[in-house]
């Protein structure tokens, strides 16, 4: 089975977030970036499906980004994927989600593929649109947010338990398929030491929009950043004190239904 | 016409979800400016019925899909048949609920007519002829103002309870059966069943009311505490990462960079000291209040009421207080 794994280098989570000095997007200088978290789950899913069925099974990372992005699929590598497609061209600085999903339907149907794992949003434009948009593109079904995954006997299809709103919804589907996981989904694995070493043996093919067959970036879904703002400023925290804790937390129930006018 | 607006009327259940009036209020800042008209949708299972509902909000239109093959959510089927009547009608603006189905539906969808589409938006205005949103990015650590190039189709999922709801005027709109176009065949993956979470409370995503827990819960079974505080607003219980980790609650009730962005009412932070990712996942809730025994915690500087002191202590007593106010 040819398992994709889908993986963007992302600022880590605990990052804080400034806007550049120009205004045209973030300050990258001390930021640490990582894999993008929910893509760890792919990655984790997608080695585990391979252990399962054995065989010929493969695991192909693909990563559209910067050249720094080499760091994250090795570390991807790491883990136990078997090899990587890194799509890196400067015309792709700042794709939108469809010229993302275009670049990646190219690459990954050149591939082939039979299932593709991927994070459920990134952590950084959060737009969770390029797996949808790759599926319509590739014309295959998706299966959003995975909170568990289930390959049939004869691997033909899967039940994916798709996380939407006070509850799961069973989801039933035919491979091909493409599936953004969640957290929760399994517990991603460390890279371990030999993993690192073997790694580093480990084959990246780089490609670029013309060895993809594009003249330029396709122009799917276009759109333009006005702006970058910072977040309105809080209030002040009003603390609420007494002498006993009983009357302050009186204190604040008040507070919440005379001043807040919450309750 | 390229001005018009088409609003998803998301049901679930057999019943419309409450923030399609928020888009539909929404609908209305685009055609106040670009004088189109705003017609909705409603698919699947309970349609017709749920389509009353929003007849007195100044639609020109309702439009009714009730095939036996949309009462079951499945992205392929939903995305046909909205493709469809986006192709023959020419709509340039296409709003859903930044939903668990609006999220998976609006980029396929988008995807199929060569559309443009912006996420989990917060505010929508028109600055001349162009639509400009508004959304956050990086787990709303900041926010960006977009605008699409060309002329494509746009699609917007907004997020709930960001929009004051439309109000009911006394015009009702024309309500039309419509044929969905969508075969069995179509669908390759489809819901066949809906587990609950347990507990029996609502989504975070989706409550008023939020009273969310952190590491210094110390277990599971001391989540209880909360759910009793929760269950007098009809309220959601949630955790932090720290908690989810610990295996104290279960990975859909997180509120954060890793979990889901919230946006209620009120919300109660009970021993969560408020690391930036969680943060980032609740600072837009209207009313914060936070309770914790470091009075440095950095959670008091984002919340708008704040006690100092021992969670265990604190929480049941705020319980019974609020139990005489409701009563």
């Amino acid at each position: 089975m040819k398992i994709i794994v889908l993986l963007k280098r992302v600022p880590d989570t605990e990052a804080k977030i400034l806007i550049n000095q120009e205004g045209t997007g973030i300050r990258e200088d001390g930021v640490k970036f990582i894999i993008n978290t929910y893509d760890e789950y792919g990655i984790e899913e997608g080695i585990k499906l391979k252990e399962k069925i054995g065989g010929d099974s493969k695991v192909t990372v693909v990563c559209l980004g910067p050249e720094e992005s080499t760091e994250v699929i090795r570390t991807a590598l790491a883990m136990g994927a078997d090899d990587a497609v890194h799509i890196c061209d400067p015309a792709l600085k700042a794709p939108s989600p469809f010229t993302t999903a275009a670049v990646l339907a190219k690459a990954i149907g050149e591939e082939g593929f039979d299932i593709i794992f991927c994070g459920k949003q990134g952590i950084d434009d959060d737009t969770a649109q390029v797996q949808s948009g790759l599926a319509e593109m590739l014309d295959i079904p998706q299966v959003n947010i995975a909170g568990s995954f289930e390959l049939s006997e004869d691997a033909s299809k899967a039940v994916v338990g798709r996380r939407i709103e006070g509850g799961t919804e069973m989801i039933e589907t035919s491979l091909p398929v493409i599936v953004s996981c969640d957290k929760g989904l399994n517990e991603p694995r460390y890279a371990s030491l030999p993993g690192i070493m073997k790694a580093k043996k480990k084959e990246i093919r780089t490609r670029t929009l013309a060895d993809l067959g594009f003249d330029e970036a396709p122009g799917a879904g276009a759109s333009r950043i006005l702006k970058w703002l910072t977040l309105p400023k809080g209030g002040e925290c009003r603390m609420v004190e007494a002498e006993e804790v009983s009357d302050a937390v009186k204190e604040l129930a008040r507070l919440l239904r005379e001043e807040a006018k919450i309750i | 016409m390229a001005n018009d607006v088409l609003v998803f009327g998301e049901l679930r259940g057999g019943e419309i979800k409450k923030v399609v009036r928020e888009l539909i209020a929404a609908g209305k800042v685009i055609t106040e400016s670009t004088g189109g008209s705003i017609d909705a949708v409603l698919m699947g299972r309970g349609s017709e019925n749920e389509a009353e509902k929003v007849r007195k909000l100044g639609l020109r239109k309702i439009a009714v899909l009730s095939d036996e093959i949309l009462d079951n959510y499945s992205t392929e089927g939903y995305a046909e048949a909205l493709a469809g009547m986006i192709k023959e009608e020419g709509y340039g603006y296409i709003l859903l609920g930044a939903t668990a189905m609006g999220r998976d539906l609006g980029p396929r969808t988008a995807a199929k007519v060569d559309g443009v589409m912006f996420s989990d938006c917060v505010d929508l205005r028109v600055e001349g002829t162009s639509l400009v949103a508004r959304r956050p990015v990086y787990s709303g650590k900041l926010l960006i103002d977009i605008t699409p190039v060309g002329d494509h189709p746009v699609f917007v999922t907004i997020r709930p309870n960001n929009i004051a709801p439309a109000g009911e005027g006394a015009d009702s709109s024309d309500v039309v059966q419509r044929p969905s176009g969508v075969t069995r065949e179509m669908i390759r993956a489809i819901a066949t069943e809906i587990v609950p979470l347990s507990g029996g409370r609502p989504d975070v995503s989706e409550a008023d009311v939020i009273v969310s827990g952190g590491r210094a819960m110390k277990d599971a079974a001391n989540f209880k505490l909360l759910g009793d505080l929760a269950d007098l607003f009809g309220g959601a219980v949630g955790a932090s990462r720290a908690a989810v980790d610990a295996g104290f609650a279960e990975q859909p009730l997180q509120v954060g960079q890793t979990g889901k962005v919230v946006n209620p009412k009120l919300y109660i932070a009970c021993g969560i000291s408020g690391a930036i990712q969680h943060l980032a996942g609740m600072r837009t809730s209207k009313v914060i209040v936070a309770i914790n025994k470091d009075p440095n915690a950095p959670i008091f500087e984002k919340a708008h009421y704040g006690i100092v002191g021992d969670l265990f202590e604190i929480v049941p007593i705020l319980t019974e207080e609020i139990k005489k106010l409701l009563n």
